[in-house]
């Protein structure tokens, strides 16, 4: 079953084409890793799947249900607030700068949206988060405010938060590049945990190694186009485009 | 006659409560005209943009004191309205709070654009409206960002409230300097001075407490 399709969608910024007729589509279950240089618009599209940005041109339809549809003139028309505002719950997202909200506290970071958004009961809110702060082995932050949290724990309860919405999909963008290296491992362990659980993800990471390990298909773009896709050892061991040959072998030397 | 100090304190203690009101009047309206106001400037709507750029500049760029004048003599010079003896405190309160409006506005503006995109990323994503995003996530944080300036101008406007003596409105300003020539003496002003001192005291200490009380979270 497909969770997410995105057909043939474009995207400029002014003059610059940053997304150059891209598809993607997302099954159930599946972990899809997006690498590539920076600049390749891979977090454009993101952006655009998570409705951050909007599309010019294209189809973007979650679990059947069209969120943007491109019309006969080739332009992308959106589905009306309230179809939108449904959609939305069928996804979340973790950012590379977490953005939590520093006024709240972890708990009330993660149950706020929950109880005011998804009008889900306090104490069903309350439980989820704590059972899922627990997993994450930060039971005892559940008080504690962002900024009192290294770089590793605010992106766990930002993953959190982001999972405690019931998520269809999960995406991540380039969720540990703003992390001191030695933090980055704690949040790959955490986002490896997910994909045994077999929750669908869609990331867009820096980190090879862990997109290779990780990820059931691997997307290479660059310049606003995808380049290759296919399993981690079609992409990554017998890539057969030149340029993500060249790509691979610059991270390779990390 | 001869005042006595007792009598001169008696009657510019009754002054004080005077500029106390015009102070809590002109504070209850332009804090939440100003967060208006700051909407109207960051609109997207061209000409509701420029006419606020335009209020907010004249507001700035010219004294309190002669906006009290024209809100006080300008019915009656400019519309030839008579207005009666209680529009004396009305003027001050509407020369006031128009001119603090247009103050807190750019320091709302300031704080609200300050806030990093993130904020409203995160808050779109989780579904937030744009009204819970504004009331939930955003406005908190901006009013611990902004505290500072708005201490500061709050305590600028305990003492603009001596301006209302520019058309006769007996607060405290107004009284010392009636006594003070007809009793040819400096007394007067030296009390005003201890009662703005304490006035303003209080409110640091009352601002101070704000500030130490949102220190819960950077």
């Amino acid at each position: 079953m497909k969770l997410l399709e995105m057909n043939n969608i474009k995207k400029s910024f002014g003059d610059l084409e940053v997304l150059c007729n891209i598809s993607l589509s997302v099954s159930k279950g599946e972990v899809v890793a997006i690498i590539g240089p920076s600049g390749s618009g891979k977090s454009t599209l993101l952006r655009c799947a998570t409705m951050l940005e909007k599309i010019d041109a294209g189809d973007i339809i979650y679990l059947g249900e069209y969120a943007a549809k491109n019309t006969a003139e080739g332009k992308a028309l959106y589905a009306p607030a309230a179809e939108l505002k449904k959609i939305r719950n069928y996804y979340s997202l973790v950012f590379q700068n977490f953005n939590l909200f520093p006024h709240y506290s972890v708990l009330r970071n993660i149950t706020d949206a929950p109880i005011n958004v998804q009008k889900r009961s306090k104490a069903e809110a309350t439980k989820t988060a704590l059972s899922l702060l627990t997993k994450m082995g930060l039971e005892d932050k559940k008080d504690a405010y962002p900024y009192q949290l290294s770089g590793g724990q605010q992106q766990r309860v930002s993953i959190v938060r982001a999972l405690a919405m019931n998520p269809q999909i999960l995406f991540f963008d380039e969720p540990t590049s703003a992390l001191d290296p030695e933090l980055t491992g704690e949040v790959l362990k955490v986002i490896r945990g997910l994909a045994e659980e077999n929750i669908t993800m869609v990331i867009v990471t820096h980190e090879m190694a862990f997109a290779q390990d990780v990820a059931d298909r691997v997307i290479f773009m660059d310049g606003g186009i995808v380049v290759e896709e296919g399993t981690p050892k079609e992409v990554f061991e017998n890539s057969l485009k030149d340029r993500t040959k060249q790509f691979l072998q610059r991270y390779s030397h990390k | 006659m001869i005042l006595t100090i007792e009598t001169i304190i008696i009657q510019l203690a009754y002054g004080m409560l005077k500029s106390i009101a015009i102070f809590g009047l002109t504070l209850i309206g332009s804090l939440p005209l100003g967060l208006f106001v700051a909407f109207g400037r960051m609109s997207k709507f061209k000409p509701l943009q420029l006419f606020i750029k335009f209020y907010i500049s004249i507001m700035r760029g010219t004294p309190l004191m002669l906006q009290l004048m024209v809100v006080y003599f300008g019915p009656y010079f400019l519309f030839g309205i008579q207005t009666s003896s209680s529009y004396r405190f009305i003027a001050v309160i509407i020369g006031f709070v128009l001119n603090y409006a247009a103050y807190f506005a750019e320091i709302y503006r300031s704080g609200i654009e300050s806030m990093p995109a993130g904020q409203y990323e995160a808050a779109a994503v989780l579904g937030y409206t744009k009204s819970q995003t504004f009331f939930k996530i955003i406005l908190p944080q901006v009013i611990k960002r902004i505290l500072p300036s708005i201490t500061n101008e709050v305590i600028t406007l305990v003492k603009d409230t001596s301006l209302a003596f520019a058309i006769s409105y007996m607060e405290m300003f107004t009284i010392a300097k009636k006594i003070a020539s007809s009793q040819s003496t400096l007394m007067p002003f030296v009390v005003a001075g201890v009662f703005y001192y304490i006035f303003n005291f209080i409110v640091a200490w009352i601002m101070e407490r704000a500030e130490k009380k949102l220190s819960y979270y950077r």
